[in-house]
């Protein structure tokens, strides 16, 4: 199958591969599998004091477009706030990267990791005694 | 023939539809139908006849093909008891079990370029012990306990453990060649 060169240009040179450490209480992990492809995404966010997402992480095995589709949100994430990035919706992905209907699912993928990921992180900050930021974390979850 | 295009698969066959499957039974009574509708015994007939004894042949493939494969049966199993096993939605397996299947990936990945073939192999042996482990599962969902969620829980694990174990033995055999 031909993919479109937005998804070749991630596939060749994925950005933001690496992974930040999962105990970090400013970072969120997100894992999520697809089984009709067998395909596996970890996707994690570190978010800054602002509360704004200040870095992003993936590790992708599955096919091009799985791993173009979770390339191209860890860059779109990048400097939103949480609820900014739960907007991010897999149409937007496969429409950025031109995905063909049977790929769709590895978009699909891509938007649960970062839902995974941000539901990570808030389940970490989901605690009364926290400082007020977490606070507020924990109440715009409530 | 007696019967029609409504049965399913395994009524077809005459088979219990049961997970647990008697290959030997699939295989008498694949070919017993299979020679029932062979096309040379509608050569003589109208068109009509001929292209009813050609669905037949397709559908016959079609059930020996499904009933044959442990994954294909399964699903089709819990398909007839109206449960849909969500491969290409549900994306939210269990998380010990996305982080074994990324380590999984990890070792293959490692033994690869390393070109380690005793790794592969080892990794392969433990790879047919989930398998094994997983249809067993399967067969106590779907026969004994009936827990038919559980079931295409299962299925959903079993297809990421056949996605591997390709990958593993594409990979050995790319050393191989």
């Amino acid at each position: 199958m031909a993919y479109s060169e937005k998804v070749l240009d991630h596939y060749e040179n994925p950005r933001n591969v690496g992974a930040f450490d999962k105990d970090d209480q400013t970072v969120g992990t997100g894992m999520v599998g697809a089984p009709a492809c067998g395909d596996v995404m970890k996707l994690q966010i570190k978010v800054g004091a602002d509360g704004r997402i200040e870095d992003a992480k993936f590790k992708t095995y599955g096919c091009g477009s799985a791993i173009a589709s979770s390339s191209l949100v860890t860059e779109w994430v990048k400097g939103k706030t949480l609820d900014q990035a739960l907007e991010i919706k897999n149409t937007n992905i496969a429409e950025e990267l031109a995905l063909p209907p049977v790929k769709i699912h590895c978009s699909i993928l891509a938007e649960d990791a970062i839902k995974a990921a941000v539901t990570d992180y808030k389940k970490k900050h989901d605690h009364p005694a926290g400082s007020s930021e977490n606070a507020a974390a924990a109440t715009a979850q409530a | 023939m007696s019967t029609d295009f409504s049965q399913d698969f395994f009524a077809l066959f005459g088979l219990t539809p049961n997970f647990h499957l008697d290959p030997l039974a699939l295989e008498t009574a694949y070919h017993d139908l299979q020679t029932r509708v062979h096309p040379d015994k509608f050569a003589h007939l109208p068109d009509a006849d001929k292209r009813v004894s050609m669905q037949w042949a397709t559908r016959i493939n079609e059930a020996y093909r499904t009933l044959k494969s442990p994954l294909a049966r399964a699903q089709y199993l819990l398909h007839l008891r109206g449960v849909d096993t969500a491969t290409e939605s549900n994306t939210t397996m269990p998380s010990e079990f996305l982080i074994e299947q990324m380590e999984w990936r990890e070792a293959v990945d490692e033994a690869r370029v390393a070109e380690d073939a005793d790794e592969l192999e080892k990794l392969l042996l433990r790879l047919k012990h989930q398998y094994a482990a997983a249809i067993e599962e399967i067969e106590r969902d779907l026969d004994k306990s009936h827990d038919y969620p559980a079931a295409a829980a299962a299925v959903r694990r079993l297809m990421f453990v056949e996605k591997l174990q390709h990958d593993l033995l594409d990979a050995i055999e790319s050393l191989e060649s």
